[in-house]
């Protein structure tokens, strides 16, 4: 069975991370619950012609990916798979509040054209003119660990060598404001550094774009390891525990093994506590990070994670930004992933230094 | 006449997403397709729309539009002779 390399990287979010340069060394902080991505100029990108029926998120899914082509030395791929949430909510709710305010009348076709989940998966292939394999995975917070499972079993098994995968997300007025109706997003206006000591409920939301190229052949530019990739729709608080210990040793993966684990705390008081489970037990002396006070939560903030593992791993840095507790620690070799939203759909992924 | 047609280059824009054209960037006799603006059959259909939501002018048939939508100036003295609101 081939090993899986993440060998390209690109970023879209709410830090300058479309350089593919500096590595959080500035961070930038939000006074905001709903903080939007740092935009690139998509004109550098994407042909304006094309550009101009595309909305933010296929715009950001497609430069995202352009980045991680090119971070990996590739001109097109195998295989693009791509992870959504809520996929192009914005023509969504274009469309929808056409129907309502027209009474089903007057309806146009670009914003129905572009609301499907595969639009950014389509429009990327479009740009690459790729006619491989292409699949969207829908699936709330585990939508991009599904692209990752699915990427990891195809190149093992040699029937792929070069893989796009993605996670991409977009905020939409309307989701946004039924989000803070329900008080998913915190009532309270917080600094977005100051995050995990807020004690209340809800969290601040982002949105963002964060695509990889991986690969069963490593190279130069070769970020990290896949090691494993799990997902559980259901998991107990009680649960998680037992679950990562069993996940390490099916992987013959000691606890002391770990040089950092990053978790996918956000501020949530309610559901804080399943990364609390392992923070302060098992993973007590671990190096713990955390993330997304600088992404903001999204279906797919998780691949925002993989972005942030794949680059400690290869330049061995660990940005105070993102530490939650102080370990010292010489050399990064292995590192864990886990994340879950509002107890549900949660992720182990290991990746390691190559 | 010229209310209209400036009125019609401001909701092609908008409408059509033309980002980086102006109001002034559109003559009211260059051709809005193929080479001209270089808008398409998707473009068609969402000005379709727009005559029937803006001027109560419905176009049942298609191919009718290559000829209505040739430029602002063809487009003006279509609806002001056809238009029900």
């Amino acid at each position: 069975m081939s090993k899986v390399y993440i060998n390209g990287i690109g970023s879209i979010s709410s830090q300058k991370t479309f350089g593919n340069n500096d590595f959080l060394e500035k961070i930038l902080v939000y006074t905001n619950n709903v903080i939007p991505v740092v935009n690139p100029d998509y004109k550098e990108y994407i042909d304006p012609v094309a550009a101009r029926r595309m909305a933010k998120g296929i715009k950001m899914g497609v430069v995202a990916s352009r980045i991680a082509l090119r971070d990996a030395g590739l001109e097109n791929v195998d295989a693009i798979i791509t992870g959504t949430g809520m996929g192009c909510v914005r023509d969504s709710e274009k469309f929808v509040s056409a129907i309502i305010d027209n009474d089903e009348k007057y309806l146009t076709p670009t914003s129905f054209i572009q609301s499907t989940h595969n639009t950014v998966g389509g429009q990327i292939a479009l740009g690459l003119q790729c006619k491989g394999y292409n699949f969207t995975y829908v699936h709330a917070s585990i939508s991009f660990e599904s692209t990752l499972l699915d990427a990891k079993l195809q190149l093992e098994n040699d029937e792929a060598n070069t893989i796009l995968i993605g996670g991409v997300d977009e905020q939409g007025e309307h989701t946004i404001a039924i989000h803070k109706l329900i008080n998913h997003i915190k009532l309270e206006k917080i600094e977005t550094t100051k995050l995990l000591g807020s004690n209340t409920a809800g969290t601040i939301f982002g949105e963002g774009a964060n695509f990889f190229v991986v690969s069963n052949k490593k190279q130069d530019s070769t970020y990290a390891e896949v090691l494993a990739v799990e997902t559980y729709n259901t998991l107990l608080e009680t649960e998680v525990l037992n679950t990562v210990i069993l996940f390490l040793k099916d992987n013959n993966i000691s606890v002391e093994n770990i040089d950092a684990i990053v978790l996918g705390n956000n501020g949530d008081i309610q559901y804080d506590m399943f990364y609390n489970k392992l923070s302060s037990g098992l993973f007590k002396d671990t190096q713990q990070v955390y993330y997304k006070h600088l992404c903001g939560e999204f279906n797919t903030a998780s691949s925002f994670g993989i972005w942030l593992a794949s680059k400690i791993l290869k330049t061995q840095k660990l940005p105070e930004a993102i530490k939650i507790n102080k370990k010292s620690k010489e050399n990064y070799r292995t590192i864990l992933l886990y994340n879950q939203y509002r107890g549900e759909n949660h992720s182990l992924t290991l990746l390691r230094k190559c | 006449m010229e209310v209209l047609k400036q009125e019609l280059k401001e909701n092609i824009i908008e409408q059509l997403n033309l980002e980086d054209i102006t109001v002034e960037d559109i003559a009211d006799n260059d051709v809005l397709f193929g080479d001209g603006l270089g808008l398409d059959s998707i473009d068609a259909l969402e000005l379709i729309v727009m005559l029937d939501k803006n001027y109560g002018i419905k176009l049942t048939d298609p191919k009718e539009g290559r000829a209505i939508f040739g430029s602002i100036e063809v487009m003006a003295k279509y609806i002001t002779e056809h238009r029900t609101k």
